[in-house]
């Protein structure tokens, strides 16, 4: 029974016109994505991020919490380039770090309502009916706030930390995937190879994982990738106005707003937090152009 | 079309309800028993206590404190704030607090919509130059851009080392420029963007080349069939965008310390003032589901192929 049902689902899956992607599919996604030189930019500079993030221990110079003392707002110099903070730490120590922090924030939130907003966009889709309604009511009510307000209002709630600012922007900003997800799969489920899975006896959940889930991913993916960026700007916002990630967790939002009080006097603290987050949702808004004209030639501008 | 438009304003109604909902969920879940907030440090005595959440209501059983607050809110009754101003009415807080930022966030609207609308266009029309590159340019990196560190960077730049303009406060008007230029940054770049993208599609359409075939001139073209055709799409794009100005408002009016209902909000959520939060989270998802129902009618009026249907 078994074996016969994973036959079918395969056949299923080969009649469809966009199955989930084989390597030859992978492999022309990338010869795609290969022309579009700032997706590449893009992609080559996440790559840095990750392995500064990854070997932040070995590449940081100094200590990101531990602050010299007589060096408070010294400027840059040959062995400490981006200077000192206001307190005397380095702050190409604490930059270093903080590509951990953005990166967690970035991808791990992303994650999340990437998870939710597929699960939530299917089911409604793949149901219909008071199902689909009342989960599209939810859908509506998350998108009737300002996103910043809401964020500002759960960190308050649940309190700042790590852990619960990826939670709480993974579980506030997944309503996007939803309603992409749901349209797609309202299409979906009346083609052939559903059709076929039913028949064959597959499992209401089994359909939405295996057969419909892995055929809506091309637009989550390019709608990820570019959501990325945003999120990380709201993490260093939230850390800015104090309701994110704690100091002395080095944070580049949280730098901007320890040494907020002091950039009149010393300006270089101001510089490479910014300069940092600007550069990184850059990337990642320049990888998720790149990826939509790679998985979705038809809007390629 | 007048079924839809009941059935558009019955949607924003069940969400402004659901968002009462929500909002009020959220500050029930949120630390600390208001009584102890207001109290303090001071000595009180557990009678002083009890009499306290009698009074507010809060002995009662939560949906009954739920439909309280919402039949007070029906009744322009939005509470009290206990400790940023405590006694003051909540309302009033608002109305006081409202129209600057209401001001800043209109003001912002206008620039970029003035400046982005004739930008996107003439970078659509004249693809590939140099002015459509600038402009490719500046709103990629206006997207990207954080828009505390550019308030922070030009509080440097034009308030300390030039000296040319006010950092905070609003004793003339030459206060809002900074603010209000900051506001406008990333409305600016995303409209830009999306206007030389409508632009271009249009371009591309086949009643735009008969029209070019019948011998129509350039500017009659542009003005009777590309611009107004590009429109559209845009005006559903402002309107969408207004969760988007709003959750701005709150980072300019802190980082410039005006003393608008952003800057209201952030110190309720700092000093756990949660009649506040509450009144505030409720209003400005109210404004968005507002913004978005009239977004949505003002289009199917200025759509006809919406309006047929």
């Amino acid at each position: 029974m078994q074996s016969t049902h994973e036959q079918s689902a395969a056949a299923a899956a080969a009649l469809s016109a966009n199955a989930r992607p084989q390597r030859s599919e992978l492999s022309r996604i990338w010869r795609r994505f290969r022309r579009h030189r700032l997706g590449l930019a893009g992609l080559t500079f996440i790559g840095l991020l990750v392995v500064t993030a990854l070997l932040a221990d070995v590449l940081a110079p100094y200590s990101p919490i531990q602050s010299v003392s007589g060096m408070r707002g010294v400027g840059p110099s040959w062995s400490h380039p981006l200077g000192f903070d206001h307190i005397g730490r380095d702050i190409l120590s604490r930059i270093i770090f903080g590509t951990r922090i953005a990166l967690i924030v970035g991808l791990g939130a992303t994650g999340i309502a990437v998870t939710i907003g597929v699960l939530v966009g299917a089911t409604a889709g793949y149901f219909g009916g008071w199902v689909d309604n009342l989960l599209s009511r939810a859908v509506d009510t998350l998108m009737a706030f300002p996103t910043l307000v809401l964020l500002i209002a759960l960190t308050a709630v649940v309190g700042p930390s790590l852990r619960t600012v990826v939670i709480v922007i993974g579980a506030t900003v997944w309503a996007q995937y939803a309603r992409v997800v749901r349209a797609d799969t309202l299409s979906l489920r009346e083609r052939d190879f559903t059709l076929a899975a039913r028949v064959a006896g597959a499992t209401n959940t089994r359909i939405i994982l295996r057969h419909l889930v892995p055929n809506v991913l091309g637009p989550v993916i390019v709608l990820a990738s570019l959501a990325v960026g945003g999120i990380i700007i709201y993490e260093s916002t939230l850390s800015f106005l104090g309701l994110g990630i704690q100091p002395p967790e080095p944070s580049w939002g949280g730098m901007l707003a320890d040494g907020r009080a002091y950039i009149v006097h010393y300006p270089h603290i101001a510089i490479a937090p910014g300069a940092m987050i600007t550069l990184t949702v850059l990337a990642f808004n320049l990888l998720g152009d790149g990826l939509r004209d790679a998985l979705d030639p038809r809007t390629r501008d | 079309m007048l079924r839809y438009v009941v059935v558009r304003l019955a949607q924003g109604l069940v969400a402004i309800f659901l968002v009462s909902i929500v909002t009020f969920s959220l500050m029930h879940l949120a630390p600390g028993d208001p009584v102890s907030l207001f109290v303090g440090e001071a000595q009180v005595t557990q009678e002083q206590v009890d009499m306290l959440r009698h009074k507010w209501g809060l002995d009662q059983p939560v949906y009954r404190q739920y439909l309280r607050w919402l039949g007070n809110l029906l009744r322009g009754d939005f509470g009290q704030s206990l400790i940023i101003r405590p006694g003051a009415s909540v309302a009033n807080i608002i109305k006081e607090a409202a129209p600057l930022t209401i001001k800043l966030n209109l003001l912002a609207l206008f620039f970029s919509v003035a400046l982005a609308l004739p930008a996107g266009i003439i970078a659509g029309i004249k693809r590939n130059s140099l002015f459509d590159y600038v402009s490719v340019v500046g709103s990629t990196l206006g997207v990207a851009l954080p828009n505390f560190w550019v308030a922070l960077v030009s509080i440097i730049v034009f308030g300390s080392m030039l000296g040319w303009l006010p950092t905070y406060g609003l004793s003339s008007w030459t206060g809002y420029i900074l603010p209000v230029a900051v506001l406008a940054l990333d409305h600016t770049a995303v409209l830009t963007r999306l206007m030389r993208g409508a632009t271009q599609e249009v371009l591309g359409q086949e009643y735009v080349t008969t029209a070019r075939a019948k011998g129509l001139g350039q500017a009659a073209l542009l003005s009777r069939h590309v611009v107004r055709n590009a429109l559209l799409p845009i005006v559903t794009v402002i309107g969408y965008r207004i969760a988007f100005l709003l959750s701005g408002t709150i980072v300019i009016e802190t980082v410039f310390a005006l003393p608008g209902l952003g800057r209201v909000f952030i110190n309720s959520v700092y000093r756990f003032d949660y009649q506040v939060v509450q009144a505030v989270v409720l209003l400005l998802a109210i404004v968005v589901v507002l913004g978005n129902l009239l977004t949505d009618l003002v289009y199917t009026y200025v759509d006809p192929r919406i309006r047929i249907r």
